[in-house]
């Protein structure tokens, strides 16, 4: 045993000595940023070109699973950087007590004020659900149409799925008491529950239902990608829920200044322009050159509901219970 | 020498298995913190039910199937046999996909009732959930009792014709003791299977009255970060399954059917309903099971040819871990077979453990025990294929188990007497006469081994993506047409490798 960490150290102590004119900063991230097709590939050749440094991202599952494997891994993480934990498990991720303050950064650019000394958003989005025109004739402007609707909707476990569990947030933060009876009103609407999103999205493409809760950007991708403008996201006169995706600095990082500078560059607009078009999100912060034409379709909900990150923590058990009783009987 | 070699093996084997099912699991529950809170019954409850029934069902069906491909000799009967390792083999998102754009609420049958006015019920709910283990698992059980019809020696046919044996009778003397040797592994497999199913249970049971175990696992340790109520959990599956097992032991043990000349021909096969009866039943099974396959092949075929180039370098990858895998699954399963003859069904437990296993507290328990030493994005491949060859060691099991428990209740005396080696054993013995079951484990074992995905999302992995990660990706963004492409990638791989070790080996039993 004592062999092994000997040799173990004298090989890290090598590749120390091999690595020491590049520092490398380990960005923990879920798997489709890092993906070919998410932010990570550009996001990596722009920070690269100016911190003289290797980044590298070690992507994990999607964003609970990120989480997951931080508290695996507890203070012996290699990690310096996370990014990509979503509103909803921030107050967890600030639990663990593995984070650093943040360094100072600009402001972000969101409907709510965001002040959170640990994490800062890079992305973020609302909750909608998301049809195909011309199918759907008389589009539902609340949770209440919707359930009184003979609409077929599919969406997301909360007990599996962040944008599953951004839904459960939504009905509590606009019914409140009265979530439970919205619940119980829209079982017969809802086709099923599905593990993750891309299952329901999947299953909307096809056809299998009306609408499909996703994000109000959705459309934005057919419409750019595709050049198909059918897709759409229903306007809630209740107003709707967001989703911010944030980044935070580890304590126990031996790259506290390469991790500064990375979510500074975060903040900036090489970093902000590589969303809208890779994450089909809108950027936390300002970009310059604007959003990419296609994005200026999109619904903008006028009410813009969120719990803060203690709130929402302190709710979920509770309403995780309401939703599976009302979806139960 | 060499004997004293094999059961070293032996230990070997047992000892990984036993650790890679104690192991991961002491290693979540000594990290917990707290133990299970509020277990739920329920999701206990719906999990047993709709495993039963599911494995039931699909062994059902798959008597009449599986009697009916063996006594009936048809253009194509070839193909459909190597067909129905297919379903089995497809990947849960998939399958479920697939089997939507058939049953669904716009599925080609709601279509086709729509035409002429009528409207099906809903296929989500319990129905789905049975509907679809047993479009994935009655294929693997018809293939598995078809083994076992084929290792009747046709001289006992013979003799029961000669005895004027009609159908029912013999059903009743020579096909009946075949099924209770045969049936009860493969209810048991199919069982446990399903008792882990998650996401298939999920999305066709229409909501959360369709929680099984494996849902609540996953939510303990992603949502929750409990890993007490995981660990309980998954005690909790392991302890269901291990019954499972008990029970299955409970049934008596048959011996072999004496020695034949090993040759594989069927006597004619009854004529009359009885024809038709079989033929209807191949035709029935045959849409069920390639409808849906159909529709996959037809969503995903024209863009196979433009996936993007990094699919490619992913697919080399899987097809090595599925065969590094495979070989190891069949190594470890026929060494516990042998020895589950030898030593008695305790080998048999030890053979099935991995099944009893949660993938979920697999992947987070190795997770913890390898981080501390390396980093584990280094061992990603490594061990998605030890953990793939582990998961699929039970399939290969089942499917070799029957035919060398024949094999030496017919010629293990002969063995002794000639001092026969483990090597020349299993060249001059096991090989000829097993080649179609060794071949058909090979073959599923390296199948099942491309699809894995659950147990290596918290590796972060340095190695290269495989592709059930790229497809995983594509879908992540919005690309499903893509991804769909891809799937049918995967599941043509998959197919390949299958057919190319069970064809070679299987074509004319």
């Amino acid at each position: 045993m004592r062999k092994i960490t000997f040799f173990a150290m004298g090989f890290s102590v090598l590749a120390t000595i091999g690595q020491a004119k590049t520092p490398v900063l380990n960005v923990l991230t879920y798997d489709s940023f890092t993906s070919e097709w998410g932010p990570g590939p550009m996001v990596e050749a722009a920070f690269e070109a100016v911190c003289a440094c290797d980044l590298v991202f070690q992507g994990a599952g999607d964003g609970a699973a990120l989480l997951a494997r931080l508290q695996l891994e507890g203070i012996t993480s290699d990690a310096d950087v996370v990014l990509g934990l979503d509103t909803n498990l921030i107050e967890a991720a600030r639990d663990t007590g593995l984070f650093a303050p943040l360094p100072q950064l600009p402001s972000a650019k969101l409907p709510i004020v965001w002040a959170d000394p640990v994490f800062a958003p890079f992305d973020w989005g609302w909750f909608s659900f998301v049809y195909e025109q011309g199918t759907v004739s008389n589009v539902p402007q609340s949770f209440v149409e919707l359930a009184a609707s003979d609409l077929k909707i599919v969406i997301q476990d909360p007990r599996s799925s962040t944008p599953g569990l951004g839904l459960l947030m939504w009905v509590k933060a606009a019914y409140g008491d009265g979530a439970a009876q919205i619940w119980a009103d829209l079982a017969d609407n809802i086709v099923t529950v599905t593990p993750d999103w891309s299952q329901s999205y999947g299953m909307f493409l096809a056809g299998e239902a009306d609408m499909v809760l996703s994000y109000t950007t959705s459309p934005a991708y057919h419409l750019i990608a595709e050049g198909d403008e059918s897709k759409a996201a229903a306007a809630f006169s209740e107003g709707h829920y967001m989703q911010v995706e944030v980044a935070g600095k580890l304590a126990a990082t031996d790259q506290p200044q390469l991790a500064d500078q990375f979510l500074t560059f975060m903040t900036s607009a090489a970093f902000q322009e590589v969303i809208p078009q890779t994450n089909w999100m809108y950027p936390a912060y300002a970009i310059p050159t604007g959003l990419p034409s296609g994005f200026e379709q999109m619904i903008t909900p006028e009410v813009s509901l969120m719990f803060d990150p203690k709130e929402a923590s302190a709710l979920r058990d509770a309403t995780l219970s309401e939703w599976r009783a009302a979806l139960s009987r | 020498m060499a004997r004293s070699a094999v059961s070293l093996t032996l230990v070997g084997v047992t000892a990984v298995l036993g650790l890679l099912l104690i192991g991961p699991l002491a290693a979540v529950i000594w990290r917990a913190d707290q133990g299970l809170t509020a277990l739920d019954i329920e999701a206990v409850r719906f999990t047993l039910w709709q495993a039963a029934l599911s494995a039931s069902l699909s062994v059902a069906l798959a008597v009449p199937l599986a009697r009916a491909l063996y006594r009936r000799r048809f253009y194509g009967r070839g193909a459909i046999i190597s067909l129905l390792g297919a379903p089995f083999l497809l990947p849960a998102i998939v399958a479920v996909l697939a089997l939507l754009s058939v049953f669904g609420r716009v599925g080609l049958l709601a279509q086709g009732a729509a035409m002429l006015g009528l409207t099906l019920p809903s296929i989500y709910g319990a129905m789905g959930v049975i509907l679809a283990h047993v479009f994935l698992n009655m294929p693997f059980a018809v293939r598995l009792l078809l083994l076992g019809w084929q290792s009747i020696p046709s001289e006992r046919f013979r003799l029961a014709q000669s005895l004027g044996f009609g159908p029912p009778a013999l059903f009743l003397h020579i096909e009946l003791p075949m099924l209770r040797l045969v049936a009860p592994g493969a209810v048991m497999a199919i069982f446990m299977i399903c008792l882990s199913s998650f996401a298939v249970a999920l999305t066709l049971g229409g909501g959360p009255r369709a929680t099984t175990v494996e849902l609540s696992i996953y939510q303990a340790l992603r949502f929750d970060f409990n890993l007490g109520a995981a660990a309980a959990l998954g005690l909790l599956q392991s302890t269901l399954c291990l019954a499972a097992l008990g029970l299955a032991a409970l049934l008596p043990m048959q011996h072999g059917f004496g020695i034949g000349l090993d040759r594989a021909l069927a006597l004619g096969p009854p004529k009359g309903w009885r024809a038709y009866a079989d033929f209807a039943g191949i035709f029935c099974a045959t849409v069920f099971l390639l409808l849906p396959l159909g529709v996959l092949f037809y969503t995903g075929l024209s863009g196979i040819g433009s996936l993007p180039w990094v699919i490619w370098p992913a697919a080399a990858r899987s097809v090595g871990v599925a065969l590094c895998a495979a070989f190891l699954a069949c190594f470890a399963a026929l060494i516990l077979a042998k020895a589950s003859l030898r030593y008695g069904r305790f080998y048999e437990g030890v053979a099935m453990l991995p099944l009893a296993t949660s993938s979920l507290v697999l992947g987070t328990g190795l997770f913890l025990i390898i981080h501390p030493f390396f980093s584990p994005a280094r061992a990603a491949l490594s061990v998605t294929i030890l953990t793939n060859g582990f998961l699929s060691l039970p399939f290969a099991f089942r499917i070799l188990l029957p035919d060398l428990r024949r094999l030496y209740a017919d010629y293990g005396h002969q063995m002794t007497l000639y001092d026969l080696g483990p090597w020349a054993a299993f060249r001059f013995v096991i090989w000829p006469r097993m080649r179609p079951a060794i071949g058909f484990a090979l073959g599923v074992t390296a199948a099942i081994s491309m699809g894995d995905l659950g147990v290596i999302t918290l590796f972060a992995n340095a190695d290269g993506t495989t592709l059930p990660m790229m497809i995983a990706r594509l879908l992540g963004a919005y690309k499903m047409q893509e991804a769909a492409s891809a799937a049918l990638l995967l599941v043509l791989l998959s197919f390949g490798l299958f057919w190319l070790f069970d064809s070679r080996e299987g074509k004319d039993a």
